[in-house]
């Protein structure tokens, strides 16, 4: 299982980017795993608004729906159109070209949020 | 939690092990999709030992399993095999089973695994005034399931016995990979195949014979999406102890000429909803979910999934009887979003 060090992770097994004060949002390695083959991936619209924790998004897997979680508060502003038709790129690519969204966020709450280390002793909890 | 004899298969492939029906079971070894695929397309099998086995034996065999069952009995010939359901005394159903004629009165009953214990009360409770013995055999049977277009050549490399000259629903034993074995040309998938019962112990060499026989190891979730685009009933979700067979597509089990276990009630019960396959844009149909016809709800969901070959949310759903027809458009509500749904035809996909 891979757990990039650039990235800060949370509980609910999203990962976040943070490029300036934009975050690029996914599910880990571990999430995709666990789900199994991803088919169906339900985006929130640009511009919606989210307080951290809010569900913002949805990865259905042919066993079940997993609910996506907004990592820290922010605004959508861009998500990743490609899934509507290859679903797989969360499973082929995680961390890659199988991100899901990007918000404008304030940079200081993702800070607060788990390292790869702390993130990987979660996963492996469970 | 209780193991197959494959138990230690499953982890040398290194399957993702999940608990069912008191089971711990491999759901998938690489992926759903890539094991409902190597059976539509090529050979697949499935340990499914977790499968109960019930002896009937007695010169009232027939005579108690006409009563006990929906399917005609009569009609098998010894190396016959057929389809059937359990009723109970309130037209509903205790489990749908298959049953094997092995013998002049002899009969092989498979039951769900979730329903052993039930089935066995059920079936037992059922045979005063027959001259039959039953047997709970659960436990001495090995049950592998090899399942798609390619399931009888890739065995036909493991036996002398000549495996294509056999019809659906036959029975018969033979040699596999040097091990007696019971061959039935049934399955769950919707594709050509046997399932091979064998003893426990040696369950594991016939496995690993396959294996060798390149037929891809497939877990119980590529087992349940094979059976919801057949369009397969499973118990505990379209089939119930409340469930009337005749409000569902397989009704055709119900034999009506013959006496049995509460027929009264089942013949008198009207249909209120009906058994549908609908097809969903947009969403994959879970379990539970409401279908909705102009807001109003109309029915419920009892199986959902991704159809691996359709690319489509496919469902099966109890709806009023009203909206049954063909083709009718409906709506699924996928977490507080409507998605358009039709009903369709089952199997959902050519087979």
């Amino acid at each position: 299982m891979n757990y990039p060090s650039e990235l800060k992770y949370t509980q609910s097994h999203e990962w976040v980017r943070l490029e300036g004060d934009v975050a690029v949002v996914g599910i880990t390695d571990f999430a995709q795993d666990a789900l199994g083959d991803v088919v169906f991936v339900e985006l929130p619209p640009v511009g919606k608004t989210a307080e951290a924790g809010a569900t913002v998004a949805v990865v259905e897997s042919v066993k079940t729906a997993s609910d996506i979680y907004a990592p820290v508060a922010g605004e959508i502003i861009e998500v990743n159109s490609a899934l509507a038709d290859k679903p797989e790129l969360l499973n082929q690519s995680p961390y890659g070209e199988g991100w899901l969204f990007k918000m404008k966020v304030n940079p200081a709450d993702v800070a607060g949020l788990l390292s790869a280390a702390d993130y990987q002793a979660v996963a492996e909890s469970q | 939690m209780k193991t197959t004899p494959l138990h230690q298969a499953h982890l040398a492939l290194g399957a993702k092990m999940v608990p069912f029906a008191g089971y711990e079971m491999p759901i998938q070894y690489t992926s759903i999709t890539s094991e409902h695929l190597a059976v539509r397309g090529l050979a697949g099998m499935f340990d499914v030992s977790h499968m109960g086995e019930f002896w009937i034996r007695g010169p009232g065999a027939l005579e108690f399993l006409q009563y006990a069952t929906l399917n005609d009995v009569a009609k098998l010939k010894v190396g016959r095999a057929q389809y059937s359901m359990l009723p109970n005394e309130r037209g509903g159903l205790v489990d749908d089973i298959y049953i094997y004629r092995t013998g002049e009165s002899e009969y092989l009953m498979v039951v769900n695994a979730a329903n052993i214990e039930k089935d066995w009360a059920h079936l037992n409770a059922l045979t005063q005034g027959f001259e039959v013995q039953l047997e709970n055999a659960s436990d001495f049977f090995g049950l592998i399931a090899v399942q798609g277009p390619h399931a009888v050549a890739r065995l036909q490399k493991l036996t002398d016995t000549d495996l294509s000259s056999h019809k659906k629903n036959d029975t018969f034993m033979g040699k596999l990979a040097g091990k007696w074995v019971r061959f039935a040309r049934t399955g769950y998938t919707g594709e050509d195949g046997y399932e091979v019962f064998v003893a426990p112990d040696e369950a594991r060499v016939v496995w690993e014979a396959l294996l060798a026989a390149e037929v891809t190891p497939c877990g119980l979730g590529a087992r349940d999406t094979l059976r919801l685009e057949a369009g397969f009933p499973l118990y505990g979700h379209e089939l119930t102890d409340e469930t009337n067979p005749l409000c569902t597509p397989f009704s055709w089990v119900v034999k009506g000429h013959k006496a049995f276990h509460g027929k009264q009630a089942l013949l008198q019960s009207p249909c209120a909803r009906r058994l549908v396959g609908l097809q969903v844009e947009g969403g994959i149909p879970r379990e539970g979910y409401r279908v909705l016809k102009g807001g109003q709800v109309v029915g419920t969901l009892t199986s959902g999934t991704h159809s691996p070959i359709l690319k489509k949310g496919i469902g099966m759903a109890y709806i009023a009887s009203e909206l049954a027809e063909v083709g009718t458009p409906l709506e699924v509500e996928i977490r507080g979003r409507m998605a358009g749904a039709t009903v369709v035809e089952m199997p959902f996909v050519r087979l």
